[in-house]
């Protein structure tokens, strides 16, 4: 037997590499909460880096990460140097942090956070993965503060797979951040104070803003806010939903409502709802916990990392976000037909979703046709990960992002139980689509190179089965090993 | 449907099952682990009109068996034969899609790893397995992500890969079909024994009366069979994978090499895995996590080294899995002596590809007590007596915290 005098030269040992920094405060997200947290770390005498990952690279915005932009964002955004430009020029604190000794690294995203704990003790050091546009590199925290923001709440009806379909956050990105906005006339969907807020920046902005649709029998936000949009001659289509968005290629061109009324806008806005950006926070194995009151799934208790602004989960007021969002998905669903499309990655429309069937690429024999979701749950409350591998929604390149939040409704619905009895699919990392070329370790150490191996390294694991106890047993041992490591 | 690179099998796979049908009326079989092992196991003897229960800590295929490269081509196994005879069969017979493909390439962008590969190819031809050698110029008309630094490869004419969740799932409905109960968020927490046999299994679901039981939970396999005396030395691991957005589909997708495992999915991701493991320590209820780790780094560039021509493509996800190992990394398949109604099976971490003739296997064990198409004697688990038990601190295979 072939044992390595106590040593596995293929276990993960001292492989991973230190970080090549390390802060004493790392921020994530360069909004008014992270940029507030990065100057008083700095103002502490903390070594701090406060990273953003805007301007977006115009790829990413095609993909909806990490916003729904629908694909309303002008040319200008293919243009990063500009783009970098006007971001920075949009927030006037950046340069104030810069002044307070904080480094900011702009066009930089977070898409990893790995610490030791269950499962993992190999890590030199608690450390967050980084990317620019150029490569990918991890560094090293004493305390992590997490301001990711909160992102759109994307719930699908007919037509809501086109250009043209985009999110209230994506829309406040490219008008008050981008100036990129390439729409003129816009729909918005909801009455909250999102809503509201985005009707009255589209005013301001000059875009055309045709109505609210709020499928509440009256606006749902504060009443000063509804009385502005009043005021603007913004009308509200009251007990109503989007039935229907018709376009053509560009895109939309109308909706249709429930109403029956026909609104012509080239751009709908889904403002029903923001999401906290849990991803770094659940695809680390952190804790995260139900609070409707403050827009869904928001970070729990999680030691070494401070969640702040949207992420740790948005203002209460007293208002149920859960309730309006399953208000609204109830409606939609009933609006859509069987072939409306929920998974816009892998085109899983709503029918294959909850009948659990394969993509169309696949064979469906009568046994398969004969599955459901209701078969599924016969043997145990169904699991959202679970679906997610059999129908391929939420596996494409937007990362679940378009559909994970609505096909955890749709499956409460379905499973008669509240939003949360079937949980949230999780968040993986990388959390942002990153190409292999700038996620790759292109300086890795000769211990990594000359300790890799394809499948724990075991030489006697490979050997022929006639050969085994046999003279060629070591022969085949030695070449096996040889080829391993690069 | 056979392979170009395979003997000619001498029965078909549904030949098999009509001989099979009725062997096993009556008998009431417990099986823990609704992994790919445990459920092909069930489907062999529900085939074979047993009635067939299988209990599960989770979910079916939660574990390992469903986070794996999907690679079906285990040529040094004595399964290996069978595995090839079934898998093409399989979508059929089960009756729900796998995404089995057929052949398999490897190919080198070192001169370290090309050697490797002349060397497996000549291991293979000599025991009658197919596999043609492949130059630079072969291997971009045949993988158009492959790049310039392409050295070389080979060609499997036999072996492939399948969905691993997809399969699972596949075995777990069509065991029910054939009338098998499937009790998920089920661990076993003890057995009955009488007369040298276990007659029942408890869970916390129930009690579960069994004329013979399998035991194949993976890792957990240790700490149930300690509660019957059987010591069966394993040790965990962690293993983890990336999966990019889909490229498009490959003539083969079963193309790996470069220190990689994995392969293009019908979808068209790419999804590898490889690189230095994590030994764990393993816990009864299972794992308590399974974090990925900047690995993902190490893999990425690999992936990119192995296709150039997809190095711009998004990585979406990694994932880890895991996955136990015997001390000499081969399987366990053996019914043991005391209880003598119980049968072990452990892959040690290549039982996906295997599947459909480890099911076999123990079907044999469980039913006629020998498997009737091959020769496993050498994977009993009497080749660890006398062991000692510090066999995993001897090859280093101890969680880093107690190096």
């Amino acid at each position: 037997m072939h044992i390595n005098n106590g040593t596995d030269p293929h276990a993960i040992g001292t492989k991973l590499p230190a970080p090549e920094a390390r802060y004493d405060l790392v921020v994530v997200g360069a909004g008014p909460a992270g940029l507030a947290a990065a100057i008083a770390g700095a103002g502490e005498g903390k070594s701090v880096l406060l990273v953003d990952e805007n301007p977006i690279p115009g790829a990413a915005m095609g993909n909806d990460v990490p916003l729904l932009f629908g694909g309303r964002m002008t040319t200008a955004t293919q243009n990063a140097e500009r783009m970098l430009e006007t971001v920075f020029m949009s927030e006037p604190m950046l340069e104030a942090a810069m002044e307070a000794g904080v480094e900011v690294l702009l066009g930089t995203s977070a898409w990893g956070v790995y610490r030791n704990g269950p499962g993992i003790t190999g890590l030199p050091e608690n450390v967050v993965a980084l990317a620019d546009k150029d490569r990918g590199w991890i560094v090293g925290y004493g305390e992590l503060v997490l301001a990711t923001g909160a992102r759109d709440l994307a719930i699908g009806f007919p037509g809501w797979n086109q250009p043209g379909v985009m999110g209230a956050a994506a829309l406040e990105r490219l008008l008050a951040h981008y100036e990129a906005f390439a729409g003129k006339r816009v729909l918005i969907v909801g009455s909250h104070d999102l809503a509201l807020e985005t009707a009255l920046l589209a005013r301001d902005k000059g875009v055309d803003v045709a109505g609210l649709v709020e499928v509440r029998s009256a606006p749902q936000g504060d009443a000063a806010l509804a009385e502005a949009v009043r005021a603007a001659q913004i009308p509200f289509y009251l007990e109503d939903a989007p039935a229907e968005a018709i376009g053509g290629i560009d895109g939309v061109e109308r909706v249709r409502l429930r109403s029956g009324a026909v609104i012509d806008v080239d751009t709908v806005v889904l403002a029903i709802g923001l999401v906290p950006s849990i991803e770094l926070i659940d695809a680390m194995g952190g804790k995260r916990v139900l609070d409707g009151a403050r827009g869904g799934y928001i970070p729990g208790d999680n030691a070494g990392v401070t969640c702040v602004g949207d992420c740790a989960g948005l203002a209460d007021t007293g208002f149920d976000h859960v309730e309006y969002r399953m208000e609204w998905a109830r409606e939609l669903g009933k609006l859509s037909q069987p072939d409306t499309i929920v998974c816009q990655c892998e085109e899983v429309t709503r029918a294959d979703l909850l009948g659990v069937q394969p993509p169309n690429y696949l064979s469906r024999p009568a046994p398969m046709q004969a599955r459901s979701l209701d078969t599924l749950i016969q043997d145990g409350p169904p699991n959202p990960d679970q679906i997610k591998r059999l129908t391929r929604a939420g596996m494409g390149v937007c990362q679940g992002r378009r559909c994970r939040d609505q096909v955890a409704m749709m499956l409460a619905m379905a499973a008669n139980g509240p939003f949360g009895s079937v949980p949230l699919a999780t968040h993986r990392a990388p959390v942002r689509p990153l190409p292999l070329r700038i996620l790759a370790d292109w300086e890795e150490s000769e211990d990594m190179r000359a300790g890799w191996d394809v499948w724990f390294g075991i030489p006697t694991q490979w050997v022929p089965y006639r050969d085994i106890d046999t003279p060629r047993e070591r022969e085949h041992q030695t070449a096996i090993a040889e080829g391993w490591s690069l | 449907m056979t392979y170009v690179g395979m003997p000619t099998p001498s029965e078909t796979p549904q030949e098999t099952m009509a001989k099979i049908a009725g062997t096993a009326a009556k008998m009431k079989v417990v099986i823990i682990g609704g992994g790919v092992s445990g459920l092909s196991a069930g489907w062999w003897l529900a085939r074979s009109g047993a009635s067939v229960t299988v209990l599960d800590k989770g979910i079916v295929g939660w574990e390992a068996s469903g986070r794996n490269g999907g690679g079906a081509s285990h040529y040094q196994s004595p399964l290996f034969e069978e595995e090839q005879r079934m898998w093409p069969h399989m979508d059929e017979l089960l009756g729900y899609p796998t995404e089995h493909q057929q052949e398999r390439l490897v190919i080198a962008v070192s001169p370290k790893q090309l050697n490797q590969y002349h060397y497996l190819a000549k291991m293979n031809n000599d025991m009658g397995y197919r596999v043609d050698l492949l130059d630079g110029d072969q291997v971009r008309a045949m993988v158009p992500l492959a790049g310039d630094n392409c050295l070389g490869g080979m060609h499997y004419r036999f072996g492939g890969h399948a969905n691993p969740q997809r399969s699972v799932q596949a075995y777990a409905w069509a065991l029910q079909d054939l009338g098998g109960r499937i009790v998920q968020h089920s661990p076993v927490t003890g057995f009955e024994t009488d007369g040298g046999k276990v007659v029942a299994v408890h869970s916390i679901s129930g009690r579960y009366e069994a004329d013979a039981v399998v035991v194949a939970a993976g890792p957990q396999i240790q700490a149930l069979m300690a509660k019957l005396g059987v010591e069966v030395p394993l040790a965990a691991a962690r293993a983890e994978m990336i999966v990019t957005e889909p490229a498009p589909i490959m003539p083969i997708g079963g193309v790996d090499g470069n220190g990689l495992y994995g392969r293009q999915t019908l979808r068209g991701n790419l999804a590898y895995g490889g690189g230095p493991h994590e030994w764990l320590e393993t816990f009864e209820a299972g794992p308590p996590a399974r974090p990925s780790s900047p690995l993902t780094r190490n893999l990425a560039r690999r992936v990119a080294e192995l296709f150039p021509k997809a190095a711009h493509l998004n990585v979406i996800r990694s994932w880890a899995g895991i996955v136990e190992n015997t001390p000499d990394g081969r399987p366990i398949i053996d019914r043991m002596k005391d209880p003598e109604n119980v049968t072990v099976v452990t892959m040690s971490g290549v039982g996906f590809g295997l599947s459909p003739a480890s099911g076999h296997a123990v079907r044999d064990l469980v039913v006629d007590g020998h498997c009737s198409f091959t020769d496993i004697a050498k994977l009993s688990l009497s080749r660890f007596d006398g062991i000692g038990a510090d066999w995993r601190e001897q090859r280093g295979w101890q969680p880093s915290q107690a190096a």
